[in-house]
C-alpha cells in the first residue's frame, strides 16, 4: 500500500515536472518573440544604413559600429530641449493634479454636501468620455477665443483637468475607508485648522495611493500625444513624442539614425523602470483594480 | 469638518473649487460648448459661425468614409480585446505556476506598455516594412516579402499585433493580481474533491476570475476605441486609406477639412458607442460576479 502511494507521488511529481517545464518553454519562446522588436531597434542603431538595409537581423557589419547615428540624432532632434520640455511639463501637471485631487477627495468624503454629491457624480460619468469627443471644442475654446495654445503652462492645465476625475475617484476610495474621522478631530482639539489637518494629518496618511497616482498620471503624461500636438506647435516647446515625430517624418529613410532616435527616447523609461520596477507594476495594478 | 456655514464656504473654496474648477473647464465646458459647435458650420478659422440646425448630423449619416471607418474600428476593437485578453490570461496563467525567473519575465512582458504609442508605431513600422521583407525574402517565406503595411488586407492586421503586443502585459499584472488573489482553501477543496485540470479551470478558476476579466476588457475596451498614436504611427491609415480608425477620422475631419461641426458630431457618436457598449460590458460583467 505505501509502496503504491509513494510511486503514485512520484508518477504526479515528474508529470507535474514536465508540466512546469513545457509551460517555461513556451512562455520563454513569447518572452523573446515580444523582446525581438527592442533587440532589432538597439542592434541596428549603432549600425550603417547599408548594413540595415541588407541585413537588419544580423550582428555582422561591413562598415562597422559606431556612435554617429546618436550623435546626428541627439542634435537634430534637440534631445535635451525635448526632454526638458517633457520633463517640465509631466513634472508640474503631475504634481497639480495630486495636489489638487487629493483636496477636492478629501472635501467631496468628508463634507458630504449637494455639490460634493454633484461634482463627484459627474466626475466619474465623465471618466467614459472619449478624449476624441472633447479635443475639437477645447481647441475651438483655448485656441480661437482665447488664444492660450503654444504655451507649455496650457498643456499642463489641460493635463490637470483631464487627469482629475480618476485621481479624485481613487483618492476618494482611499480616504472613505482608510483614514478614520477620529485621527482628524484628535487634530481639531490640539488646535489645527481644517488646512493644517489635511496637510500635516490626512495627505501624509495617503501616500500609497499618492505612490500610485504618481506613476499612473506621470507615465500617460510622458506619453501623452494626441493633445500635446494640439497645443503645442512651436519648434522650441516640443515634448519627447511631439519632436520624435517630427525628426522620424523628416528622417525616416535615414534608418539609423532614426533608429537612435527611438533608442534615445526609450532610454529614459527603461532607466526608470529598471529602478522603480516594483513601483510602477504596484502601481498600476493598484490603478486598475480600484478605478 | 466645518461647523458653521462660513467655515464651510471657506472649505468649499480652499479644497474643492481649485480643483474642480480646472475639471469643470477643461471637461464639462468643451463637451457642452462642443454640442453648440456641431449646430454650427464652423471651419475652426472665421470669426463666423452660421447656425445650420442639425444639418451636421444628416452629414454624418450619409459620411460613408466615417461609417466605414466606425466599422473598421469595431473589428479592431473585437480582435484586439478578444486577443489581448486571453494572451495575458494564458501569460498570467503560466507565470503564477511557480516557473523560475517568473518575475523577471513579467517584468519583461510589461515593457511595450511603459513606452508612447507613437514610438511603438514607429519601431514596427520598420519590423514591418523592413526586417520582416528582409527575412521574407531572405529565407524564402512567401507571406513576409512584401510589407504587411502595404497590403490593404494585412496593414489591419499589424494594428491588432501591435495592440497585443502593446496590453497584454498590462493585462497579465491585473489577470496575476487576481490569480494570486484566489483563495488557497477554495483550490484544495477542488482538487481533493477530484477537480482537476479542465475542470477545475472551468468550474472553479473561471468563475472566481470574474472581477478580473470585467476590469481587464473594460481597459482593453476603452483603449482600444480611442486608439489614434498607434494608428498614425504605424500605418499613419494607408495603404489607400484603409486603415483610417474613427479616432484619426474625426480628426481628420475636423483639422484637416476644417469640417468642426461634422466632425464634433462625429466624436458625438463615438462617445454614444463607447458609453453604451462599455456600460453594457460593466452590467453583465456585474451580474456574472453575483452569479459566480
Amino acid at each position: 500500500m505505501e509502496n503504491g502511494n509513494m510511486r503514485g507521488r512520484e508518477a504526479g511529481g515528474l508529470k507535474k515536472k514536465l508540466v512546469t517545464a513545457l509551460g517555461t518553454l513556451v512562455i520563454v519562446v513569447f518572452f523573446i518573440f515580444y523582446m525581438i522588436p527592442f533587440f532589432l531597434v538597439i542592434l541596428n542603431s549603432f549600425k550603417q544604413k547599408a548594413d540595415i538595409l541588407r541585413a537588419p537581423f544580423s550582428f555582422a557589419v561591413k562598415k562597422g559600429y559606431s556612435l554617429e547615428n546618436f550623435v546626428e540624432a541627439f542634435t537634430k532632434m534637440n534631445f535635451i530641449r525635448a526632454f526638458g520640455n517633457s520633463l517640465f511639463v509631466t513634472g508640474l501637471s503631475t504634481f497639480f493634479v495630486i495636489v489638487l485631487s487629493a483636496m477636492v477627495a478629501y472635501y467631496f468624503t468628508r463634507a458630504k454636501d449637494k455639490f460634493s454629491t454633484v461634482f463627484f457624480a459627474m466626475m466619474a460619468a465623465s471618466m467614459i468620455i472619449p478624449f476624441q469627443a472633447i479635443m475639437i471644442p477645447l481647441v475651438a475654446i483655448y485656441g480661437g477665443q482665447l488664444g492660450i495654445l503654444n504655451h507649455r503652462l496650457a498643456l499642463v492645465f489641460f493635463h490637470v483637468g483631464f487627469g482629475m476625475s480618476m485621481s479624485v475617484f481613487i483618492y476618494q476610495g482611499f480616504i472613505k475607508s482608510n483614514i478614520p474621522l477620529s485621527l482628524e478631530e484628535a487634530a481639531y482639539l490640539d488646535g489645527c485648522t481644517n488646512f493644517q489637518t489635511f496637510t500635516k494629518v490626512v495627505f501624509p496618511l495617503l501616500k500609497p495611493t499618492t505612490a500610485t497616482l504618481v506613476i499612473l498620471n506621470a507615465m500617460a503624461y510622458w506619453n501623452d500625444y494626441l493633445l500635446p500636438s494640439l497645443v503645442l506647435s512651436k519648434k522650441e516647446l516640443l515634448t519627447l513624442p511631439l519632436s520624435t515625430y517630427m525628426f522620424y517624418g523628416t528622417y525616416s529613410a535615414d534608418y539609423g539614425v532614426v533608429m537612435a532616435a527611438l533608442v534615445l527616447t526609450i532610454a529614459p523609461l527603461l532607466v526608470m523602470y529598471i529602478f522603480l520596477q516594483n513601483q510602477i507594476i504596484s502601481g498600476v495594478v493598484a490603478g486598475a483594480v480600484k478605478s | 469638518m466645518g461647523r458653521t456655514s462660513s467655515q464651510k464656504l471657506k472649505n468649499l473654496c480652499t479644497f474643492a473649487l481649485p480643483g474642480v474648477l480646472v475639471f469643470v473647464l477643461v471637461v464639462i465646458v468643451p463637451f457642452l460648448y462642443g454640442f453648440y459647435i456641431t449646430l454650427t458650420d464652423w471651419d475652426g478659422v472665421s470669426a463666423v459661425k452660421n447656425f445650420v440646425g442639425f444639418s451636421n448630423y444628416k452629414v454624418v449619416f450619409s459620411d460613408s468614409e466615417f461609417w466605414k471607418s466606425m466599422l473598421l474600428t469595431i473589428r479592431y476593437v473585437i480582435f484586439s480585446v478578444l486577443l489581448v485578453n486571453i494572451v495575458a490570461f494564458f501569460f498570467a496563467y503560466l507565470l503564477t505556476s511557480g516557473i523560475k525567473g517568473q518575475n523577471f519575465l513579467r517584468a519583461g512582458f510589461f515593457i511595450p506598455n511603459l513606452i508612447g504609442g507613437v514610438v511603438l508605431g514607429f519601431i514596427w513600422q520598420f519590423i514591418f516594412s523592413n526586417a520582416l521583407v528582409r527575412l521574407g525574402k531572405g529565407a524564402g517565406i512567401g507571406i513576409f516579402s512584401k510589407s504587411w503595411l502595404a497590403n490593404e488586407h494585412l496593414a489591419f492586421w499589424t494594428l491588432v499585433i501591435v495592440t497585443v503586443w502593446q496590453l497584454s502585459g498590462y493585462m497579465m499584472l491585473i489577470y496575476i493580481a487576481g490569480f494570486t488573489g484566489l483563495s488557497t482553501d477554495v483550490l484544495e477543496a477542488a482538487s481533493i474533491d477530484g477537480a482537476t485540470g479542465w475542470t477545475r479551470m472551468r468550474y472553479i478558476i473561471l468563475p472566481l476570475m470574474v472581477p478580473s476579466f470585467v476590469i481587464c476588457i473594460f481597459l482593453t475596451l476603452s483603449r482600444a476605441f480611442m486608439v489614434y498614436d498607434i494608428n498614425l504611427t504605424l500605418t499613419g491609415g494607408e495603404p489607400y486609406g484603409s486603415t483610417i480608425l474613427v479616432a484619426m477620422h474625426v480628426y481628420n475631419k475636423a483639422f484637416t477639412s476644417r469640417q468642426y461641426g461634422v466632425g464634433q458630431a462625429e466624436a458625438l457618436f463615438l462617445f454614444v458607442l463607447v458609453a453604451v457598449v462599455s456600460g453594457i460590458q460593466v452590467y453583465m460583467g456585474k451580474k456574472k460576479e453575483v452569479e459566480a
